[in-house]
């Protein structure tokens, strides 16, 4: 028999697309699927050794006051939790201390939006070396200067060692963002990400065969087109368009006058992350 | 010890946020500038090593990747200008927030006070600028000097080393609450003028109440008993200012109006909102019985209907217009997290599902002198947009649905309609969660944001026209973020039922929010030396009143006071116990153990004396429009679409996340290339269930110009059309009504009083005549009575505006339709007949008229249209369906074929129409209750089967060609554009 598949869908302090993303994680399969506030993580109620998928929603983490999810960051790398049992000893560690645990076991964690920049801001996408996590990439302001919701075609890597892309050649889903540029921290960083197939998902043309530069099928102008990106492991996944919106046909724009198959394209890459584990017996 | 730490971008990274500004100087200043850079300054008060200071600019405050940073020395280099704009002292300072809590966090410092972060930033200019030139930048677009502070230094006097003098804008307030005592007992020209110089904004007969009360022996005697004497506390005053306010008690809504309908007959009317809105949602539920689905009306922050079993559906409108016309940004922003408060605090409170916005506007384009105190309407426009974006988007709330609407006499007054929706389960533990329940001994507790001076007098500023002596404190900012932090504690407190039930501190703050749900309990004891407050140095008067954002105040039960502060507090949200219900009969509110303010609830709420108006009709006589008929209509149309109120508005809706929540169904831009405009929104409030919820809104002020009935009738149609356009049936449609209206009240500053009331009558005739015959029930409201300006000579006042919107179950979101044509040879179809209506149309305003014939809603021969139309629609029998009305067929046939790809042939002589002999007002005519519905042929016999007896032809066919082509009224070929210059000329306008 399968193991049971644990998702977590981590929220509160803004973030606000943990109740789709939820969804998504059960249309895919997983038996149990919790959305767990922040504080939960942090007073020791719940701890993130409990679950096998980690799920970090879009939102807008302490309103993106400091650059987008730069104070979420902050406070997953400096706050403190509490032992699990209430009354004990108080057993202070870092809720960092959870995540990089998390990590290590070789769990999966796919981050949207805001959840893929609080990723990148941590350091913990792309980390080539997984034990050296310090920011190499960002997502900043994008080049219109505005927040744009629209629908972008992208294109995967099949070469990707991606667990959630497996199997797929093109997507169409939407963003939602101000911040969702692409700028890696130096042409070295860019050329391994290349090299190791980091680069999961481009934003592209209508065919998904090429990826743009070209605004607005590129809508934030970021560069070489990267719209998500993966660990070298394919266990971590950040991406800027949002899977858990096109779950169902009629969320699709042109729903009413395009024969679409009933399952949402999005759903792809949460039923890849269920199957893996259950693949694995993470 | 205040330092300054500074963020810039690197060399070579891109400032998107400079290149924004830069663009806007040049285009929107005409003002030549090369450059536009930016610096974000952290200004940190506390005792701070030089070393924790770079670890705070280092980590949480800039992006290695991207910025660069400094301490206490200065970034700015070879510029010509630089200005730094930063906040007053009190105004809300949501970056510097964070940033505080960000570096207390690193640095591991618990007390709040030990690091305190204000913030401001720089524009650093080059390009060949003088000082006024300088200066105008700063004050037309970067600053707004209400609110903000700005600094200008000249490049040329740089001294890099010394940089710019750290500043924090502290509120120097002192901790020694005062209650000052006010004698009444004065004479009438006195009352007026402590009405006038504390904007109480009562009336004189409002004030002899408040003076002969103080007069009673009985008052007197329960005052001695609580150590007031027979003067009132400014307290007492303030807060029976707020309660008795135009806009807490409606009073004009609610007055004793003489009508004279034109005829010289006069007639009463006891309370427009009792006679007509209410009346009328009496008689649709009647009609209902059984099946009434209305479950709380006109009596809490928002109205509920049933969705089904399980589920509750809750909406309403706000207006927003006072604050948005001083700082259009923070007004706007707290309109849409104001109003998020009201369906979230109603009953025992509702998840937030959906937002929608409509704003009134001059012309961004407008060329004349501005009057005093007034922002350039660009500038209103840009930041309103940009306020409701930051508020909608960053609560998780999808912005499913708006309308811009363009009218010069917006320009002293524009109006920012907020609405929000939501969803609540039907029972908690068995009970009802609509109704509101509170028991003597229930815990006050208030949650959320801190008190500040911010949004004093809100309810009463927002009471009166905008004047010289407009209060800047009556405008405070908004903060999401604290508030989805509180919203998200609520919900689970609500679940596990720690709570009775809750209301929103909105207008009046805690004297409206505790004043009125004490009355479910019969009074209270309040202590406003518990409640938490930004900075010290508020009386009591003015925690009383504040409106300070982000706030709700909740009635506990004892027994589970703890476990409700003990989530709070593990959820972050702070939560204060400030006292407890009674059912003593008495607004009692102590500060300490001193009582400030105690006043009989009866009188505090029933007390105000109802007002007495006259109103007097006189039909408006505009000139005959005079002008030929064009030849070729292609230009004509191109212009019309091009028309602010009918172009496109998607740089502004992609702007609103209107898909968070996952369940989007009909967007706000559809069709083939994703830009067509949609007619309603339509989700899924449940992603395990394809019932959806159907949201639409109308609104047609021009019409004002003629007759306010049919504007009122017009835009009712216009909502109720729209949604059915997409879907929607009339058995489960609930209506908003929300007038906003120049001031009705006849008086020296108001000579044509009578006649702006006699409009008022007449709107509310028409939704009363309306919304009975769709059966359609109005289900919550809101007013806002003067909409006007008045500085020096100038008088500007809106044009009498009803924003009706309405909302609705939907069975299955499958059998949903779109507005967009969407296969070569589907027949075009016209469902309604055409009347000469172009009085106050686009296509007259375009030619410099507006004329007198009026379009007229024919609301029986509509309700059996649109009742037919959703039938053919729930058989999956319409390919496209779309709205007629604003710029008429004309409008309605183009965005069809261009939303669709595709391109249609259409003969004008099989337009159903009534003595038309002229082509532009055949496609230009707004009669309402129109559509253009396309249809498959293999599909048209049992579509047309229920519009039997009814109005329908087939006008045209769709093509493949891309052409829109009009054969007119005498078999000529009137018109053919290509989609793609038909579009075109509909994008441009608002692209910006």
């Amino acid at each position: 028999m399968a193991p049971t598949v644990k998702c977590i869908v981590l929220t509160g302090n803004g973030t606000n697309c943990e109740m789709e993303m939820a969804h998504a994680c059960r249309l895919a399969g997983a038996e149990v699927v919790e959305i767990v506030h922040l504080s939960e993580l942090l007073c020791g109620e719940k701890r993130l050794e409990d679950y096998h998928f980690l799920n970090l929603p879009g939102g807008f983490l302490d309103g993106d006051d400091l650059g987008s999810a730069k104070a979420g960051a902050n406070r997953i790398l400096h706050a403190k939790t509490r032992g699990r049992e209430a009354g004990a000893t108080s057993t202070e560690a870092r809720l960092y201390d959870q995540f990089s645990r998390f990590i290590e076991d070789g769990k999966l964690i796919l981050g949207v939006c805001n959840g893929f920049q609080l990723l990148v801001k941590l350091g913990v996408l792309p980390a080539f070396d997984a034990m050296e996590r310090a920011q190499t990439v960002t997502l900043t302001y994008n080049d219109s200067g505005r927040f744009e919701d629209r629908w972008v075609h992208l294109k995967v890597d099949p070469a990707s060692p991606c667990v959630y892309t497996e199997g797929l050649t093109g997507l169409y889903l939407p963003v939602r963002h101000g911040e969702g540029k692409f700028i890696p921290g130096s042409a070295e960083v860019l050329a391994r990400l290349h090299r190791e197939h980091c680069i999961a998902l481009q934003y592209s043309t209508a065919d998904t065969a090429a990826a743009t530069l070209d605004y607005p099928a590129n809508p934030n102008g970021s560069v070489d087109a990267v719209a998500g990106i993966c660990s070298a492991s394919g266990r971590i996944f950040g991406l800027m368009p949002h899977p858990e919106a096109y779950l169902h046909r009629t969320n699709h724009p042109r729903w009413t006058r395009e024969d679409l198959p009933e399952t949402g394209m999005g759903l792809a890459l949460f039923r890849n992350a269920v199957s893996f584990i259950k693949r694995q017996r993470l | 010890m205040l330092n300054r730490i500074e963020i810039g971008f690197r060399e070579g990274i891109r400032d998107a946020l400079g290149e924004k500004i830069r663009r806007r100087i040049v285009e929107h200043l005409g003002l030549a500038v090369d450059r536009v850079r930016t610096v974000d300054v952290y200004t940190v008060e506390g005792d701070l090593a030089t070393a924790e200071l770079e670890a705070a600019a280092a980590g949480p405050l800039s992006d290695p990747i991207i910025q660069t940073w400094s301490v206490n020395r200065a970034l700015a280099d070879r510029f010509d200008w630089l200005v730094e704009v930063g906040f007053r002292p009190g105004v809300t300072d949501n970056v510097g927030k964070t940033a505080g809590e960000a570096i207390r966090l690193l640095l591991g410092r618990a007390d709040a006070a030990s690091v305190r972060v204000y913030t401001s930033r720089q524009y650093i200019l080059n390009g060949p600028l003088g000082r006024a030139e300088a200066e105008r930048i700063a004050a037309d677009l970067l600053a707004n000097d209400l609110i903000e502070r700005c600094e200008l230094i000249d490049g040329k006097a740089w001294n890099p080393a010394r940089g710019v003098a750290p500043c924090a804008p502290k509120v120097a307030g002192e901790d020694r609450p005062r209650v000052e005592e006010v004698d009444l007992d004065v004479d009438d020209a006195a009352l007026l003028e402590i009405s006038g110089a504390r904007v109480l904004a009562l009336n004189l007969e409002e004030m002899r109440k408040l003076r002969d009360h103080l007069k009673d022996p009985g008052v007197l005697r329960e005052r001695a008993r609580v150590g007031l004497g027979a003067r009132m506390t400014d307290a007492e005053l303030e807060c029976l200012a707020q309660t008795w306010s135009e806009h807490c008690k409606h009073k004009i809504f609610n007055a004793r109006i003489a009508y004279d309908d034109g005829t010289g007959r006069v007639r009463v009317i006891d309370s427009l909102f009792d006679t007509y809105i209410k009346g009328a949602t009496r008689a649709v539920r009647a009609r209902m019985g059984e099946n009434d689905w209305c479950l709380s009306v006109f009596v809490d922050n928002a109205g509920v209907i049933r969705f089904d079993e399980n589920w509750n559906l809750v909406f309403k409108v706000e207006t927003h217009n006072s604050p948005s016309a001083l700082d259009p940004y923070g007004g706007a922003l707290t309109g849409i997290v104001g109003v998020n408060r009201d369906p979230f605090g109603t009953g025992r409170g509702a998840k937030l599902i959906f937002n929608t916005d409509v704003f009134c506007f001059a012309s961004p384009d407008y060329a004349q002198t501005l009057p005093p105190r007034i922002l350039h309407p660009r500038r209103i426009y840009e930041g309103v947009r940009e306020g409701v974006e930051h508020g909608g988007n960053k609560s998780g709330i999808p912005t499913v649905n708006g309308c811009l609407v363009f009218d010069d006499r917006y320009l002293g007054k524009p109006l920012v309609y907020c609405g929000t929706g939501a969803v609540m389960p039907a029972r908690l533990d068995g009970q009802p969660t609509h109704v509101k329940e509170i028991l003597p001994g229930d815990r006050i507790v208030m949650t959320g944001g801190r008190i500040g001076k911010d949004g004093i007098h809100g309810a009463t500023f927002s009471s009166e026209e905008l004047h010289e002596g407009s209060p800047v404190t009556a405008v405070q900012i908004g903060d999401p973020i604290t508030q989805k932090k509180m919203t998200d504690f609520l919900l689970v407190a609500r679940d596990r039922n720690l709570y009775r039930c809750l209301t929103d501190n909105g207008a009046g703050g805690l004297s409206s929010s505790v004043g009125e749900t004490a009355r479910l309990a019969g009074g209270c004891d309040l202590d406003l030396a518990k409640a938490p407050l930004k900075y010290a140095g508020l009386d009591p008067w003015e925690i009383l009143i504040s409106e300070s954002q982000e706030r709700m105040t909740v009635a506990v039960p004892p027994e589970k006071l703890g476990a409700f502060l003990a989530l709070a507090a593990k959820m972050d949200v702070e939560a204060t116990d400030l006292g407890r219900y009674t059912d003593s009969g008495r607004f009692h509110i102590r500060h300490g153990e001193k009582t400030v303010a105690s006043l009989d609830m009866d009188f505090l709420h029933d007390g105000v004396p109802q007002l007495k108006l006259s109103a007097r009709w006189t039909p408006p006589d505009h000139a005959e429009p005079d002008f030929p008929e064009p030849a070729d209509l292609g230009p004509a149309l191109k212009a019309i679409l091009a028309r602010l109120n009918i172009c496109s508005k998607e740089s502004v809706v992609r702007q609103y996340d209107h898909e968070v929540q996952g369940g989007s169904v009909v967007k706000p831009l559809v069709g083939a290339a994703n830009d067509g405009p949609s007619d309603a929104a339509m989700i899924r409030p449940f992603l395990d269930s394809f019932a959806g919820v159907v949201v639409a809104n109308g609104i047609c002020p021009r019409y004002s110009d003629l007759d306010a009935y049919h504007m009122a009738a017009a835009a009712i149609d216009e909502a109720v059309r729209n949604a059915v356009a997409v879907g929607g049936t009339l058995d489960h449609l609930a209506g908003l009504d929300n007038f906003c209206w120049c001031d009705p009240v006849e008086s020296e500053k108001t000579p044509d009083g009578a006649y702006k009331l006699a409009q008022l009558v007449r709107a509310n005739e028409a939704l009363y005549d309306v919304t009975t015959c769709y059966g359609v029930p109005c289900i919550s409201g809101k007013d806002s009575m003067k909409n006007d300006y008045a500085i020096g000579d100038t008088k500007i006042s809106i044009p009498p505006t009803l924003l009706f919107s309405v909302f609705g179950r939907i069975d299955d979101v499958r059998r949903a339709v779109t507005m967009d044509a969407k296969k070569p040879g589907d027949l075009v179809y016209i469902l309604g007949m055409t009347y000469d209506e172009l009085g106050g149309s686009e296509w007259y305003a375009l030619n410099g008229f507006v004329g007198n014939t009026v379009p007229r809603v024919r609301p029986e021969t509509a309700k059996a249209r649109y009742d037919a139309l959703a039938r053919t629609i729930r058989l999956g029998l319409v390919a496209s369906c779309h709205d007629c009305a604003d710029g008429g067929l004309g409008v309605a046939l183009a965005e069809t074929a261009f939303a669709g790809g595709l391109g249609m042939d259409v003969d004008l002589a099989k337009v159903p129409a009534e003595a038309i002999g002229r082509n532009d007002a055949l496609i230009f005519s707004e009669t309402p209750s129109r559509f253009v519905v396309t249809v498959s042929p293999d599909r048209e016999a049992a579509f047309l089967e229920p519009f039997r007896g009814q109005t329908a032809a087939r006008i045209g066919t769709v093509t493949a060609d891309g052409h829109l082509r009009l054969r007119g009224l005498r078999g000529e070929a009137l018109l053919s554009e290509t989609i793609g210059v038909l579009k075109a000329a509909w994008q441009r306008p608002l692209n910006f």
